[in-house]
């Protein structure tokens, strides 16, 4: 069993994010790795560990602190880590992104077979969520989106997923790519071990050029979508504090229908 | 800023290496997911809760400081951290941590045999066998020199008789590390350590109830009453008191960290509540009296964390001697408890409940303060050191 997990190095949401020309502006100490993907990573160590063997190689399309997500995936139990990181990437959207990581699965696919493809559901900082569906596209691979449950038997991968008010269990036959929602497991909180095994793991950096990759498809220059403007939201409005004297239920009630929440 | 670098007063976080805080942050998390939820019913309930040691051993919190046997090898500092972060949750939690890794795990590394090493450390270490240590009995706590448990060869077999009180975990331990006297070669008794299987016939260990402290973990009362060993059940190495106290200094050292994460926990919850507690129109947080409590507060939590860490580093180094364990212990402890019963005064009546955190370190923090060395022998250390005088008795 082989699986690839894609991982992206993003802010901190915790932290103050800062805007220039449009793009985040990302200081190394505060990034981390996205929050979601850790599920996608946590997916796809249980199943390599059901299968008794098999690896998992962590890949991500960034700049050089996107080291800082692979070291997450080590930490949990990677096996393989791989930047993929080029000055000619920068300013990629999500088909340069999906480009990217197609050419390096590839890549990843003519060493030695690779099994599945596993994303988490979304990028914290994006919100775009169609990666993986763009990256089955360029593979010419079954995707499956979203989800809750994961089932691995006889070649396939048999989904549960849940949007409103259905449930839906979909199958598709390997070579698939896979995403997870945040619902799907806890991921592992990582041991000691392997913290310290991390700090000194080493990763591959692949560059634009190791892949392949023509300029017009990745970076500004293939950029399909251009990001007109991005700027911090303005912090929220003061707390509004209604003393019970009994009709706290009706302010309560005012307040929500005042601000289209019911 | 988050509350954790507001209270971070003098930025000891940049004092930490990059895998120091990784290793503290995953502490954190397993507090925030496996303890904090359940811990006001577990101490209300006293229940100590074993079904999340596995998950500490799935960390390497168990023995994390020892080398090999499946143990996690980790610094002082991290093992420091580490402590800090389980006891933010609840003391009776780091207890447990401390009780297996510091006292049972180390007295076996340190005294035990290689094959006492190899057949009991990789258990303990997965948190499959449950260790314990009996040293303290019901008339000797700070003087276990005058212990009464004594310990015959005959017929190729050692026979214990005696009691041991405030043994954590052992009515749970699967193996009890006992500390009796028996004769040495000069015919003069000596204080040696026993491994002793606790489904031997004679041990029988009952939980001291009820009890106001350390409500999530377990203390007990232990009886020997002509318990059977093997002649090789005797821990070979450190004869005469030095053995049990290696393990105490190294529990002492983990308490020097721990307390502070009961103070930190103290002051943060304080902290929170000040700012939404409204009394006479304004936040609690918005009076002079207030500010001054939680300043005096961050203030003492931070100078104790900066103390920790310079230990921590020390003892990395091996220049941590006897008398700094002993400031730390009793800095950590004196502080700790000041702060968690300065942050219930924050809480109002509502600090009484166990919906908030302080006043259950605080009762937490009463034996703390006391085990491993009251406030009382620690002093006498210190006093000690500086005068050249042991003034014990």
């Amino acid at each position: 069993m082989r699986i690839v997990v894609t991982v992206k190095y993003v802010p901190d949401i915790a932290s103050d994010r800062g805007f220039q020309d449009c793009r985040v502006v990302r200081t190394p100490a505060e990034g981390t790795i996205n929050e979601l993907d850790e599920n996608a990573i946590e997916a796809a160590l249980q199943l390599v560990e059901a299968a008794g063997e098999g690896e998992v190689v962590a890949v991500s399309v960034a700049g050089p602190d996107g080291a800082v997500a692979l070291r997450k995936a080590f930490q949990m139990g990677a096996h393989r880590g791989v930047l993929v990181s080029d000055d000619a990437l920068a300013g990629s959207d999500y088909f340069g992104t999906a480009a990217a990581l197609a050419a390096t699965v590839e890549r990843l696919n003519a060493d030695a077979p690779v099994d599945l493809v596993i994303t988490g559901m979304a990028a914290l900082d994006g919100l775009g969520s169609v990666v993986p569906t763009l990256l089955a596209a360029h593979l010419g691979w079954p995707a499956l989106n979203l989800a809750k449950k994961v089932a691995l038997a006889d070649g396939a991968v048999t989904i549960t997923r849940e949007a409103d008010d259905v449930t839906e269990e979909l199958s598709a036959r390997l070579p698939l790519v896979l995403s997870v929602a945040d619902t799907a497991n806890k991921p592992r909180l990582p041991n000691f071990k392997l913290i310290m095994a991390a700090r000194t793991k080493e990763y591959e950096t692949w560059s634009a050029a190791d892949l392949a990759l023509k300029p017009d498809a990745v970076g500004q220059a293939g950029a399909r979508t251009e990001t007109l403007s991005a700027a911090p939201r303005p912090p929220r409005d003061e707390v509004e504090l209604v003393t019970d004297k009994g009709e706290g239920g009706k302010a309560l009630a005012a307040f929500l229908i005042r601000n289209d929440l019911v | 800023m988050s509350t954790a670098a507001l209270t971070d007063l003098f930025d000891v976080e940049s004092e930490l290496a990059p895998h120091e805080r990784e290793t503290r942050d995953t502490v954190r998390a397993f507090v925030d997911v496996e303890i904090r939820p359940h811990i006001a019913r577990w101490f209300a309930d006293a229940y100590f809760p074993r079904e999340i040691v596995p998950a500490m051993a799935g960390l390497g919190l168990l023995g994390m400081h020892l080398e090999g046997y499946g143990c996690a090898g980790r610094s002082a500092v991290e093992y420091g951290l580490a402590m800090q972060e389980i006891e933010a949750g609840d003391s009776g939690l780091r207890t447990f941590v401390s009780v297996q890794g510091s006292l049972a795990m180390t007295a076996i590394a340190k005294n035990g045999s290689e094959e006492q090493r190899q057949r009991w450390l990789p258990g303990m270490a997965a948190g499959e066998i449950i260790g314990c240590f009996g040293l303290t009995e019901p008339t000797a706590g700070s003087d276990p020199g005058t212990m009464a448990t004594t310990a015959v060869l005959t017929g190729g077999e050692w026979v214990l008789n005696g009691a041991k009180r405030w043994i954590g975990l052992a009515s749970i331990a699967d193996v009890a590390v006992i500390w009796a006297k028996a004769l040495s070669d000069d015919g003069t008794p000596q204080v040696r350590g026993f491994l002793v299987p606790t489904a031997t016939p004679g041990f029988t260990a009952t939980p001291i109830e009820p009890k106001l402290s350390m409500r999530a973990s377990i203390q007990c009362d232990i009886e020997l009453t002509d318990v059977r060993l093997p002649e090789d059940a005797i821990l070979p190495h450190n004869p005469g008191l030095r053995g049990p106290f290696a393990c105490l200094n190294e529990a002492r050292y983990g308490i020097v960290w721990g307390a502070l994460g009961a103070a930190r926990d103290s002051l943060e919850a304080a902290l929170a509540y000040s700012a939404e507690r409204l009394q006479f129109g304004k936040p609690l947080a918005a009076y002079q009296l207030t500010q001054e409590k939680l300043a005096n507060m961050a203030l003492a939590v931070a100078q104790a964390q900066l103390v920790a860490l310079r230990l921590g580093r020390l003892k990395d180094e091996g220049r941590l001697d006897r008398h700094m364990i002993s400031a730390g212990k009793l800095n950590s402890c004196r502080v700790a408890i000041e702060v968690a019963r300065q942050a219930r005064t924050i809480l109002g009546g509502n600090g009484i409940t166990l919906d908030h955190s302080p006043l259950r370190h605080a009762n937490n923090l009463e034996s703390v303060r006391t085990y491993e060395g009251t406030d009382e022998v620690h002093t006498l250390v210190l006093g000690q050191h500086l005068t050249g005088i042991a003034a014990f008795r």
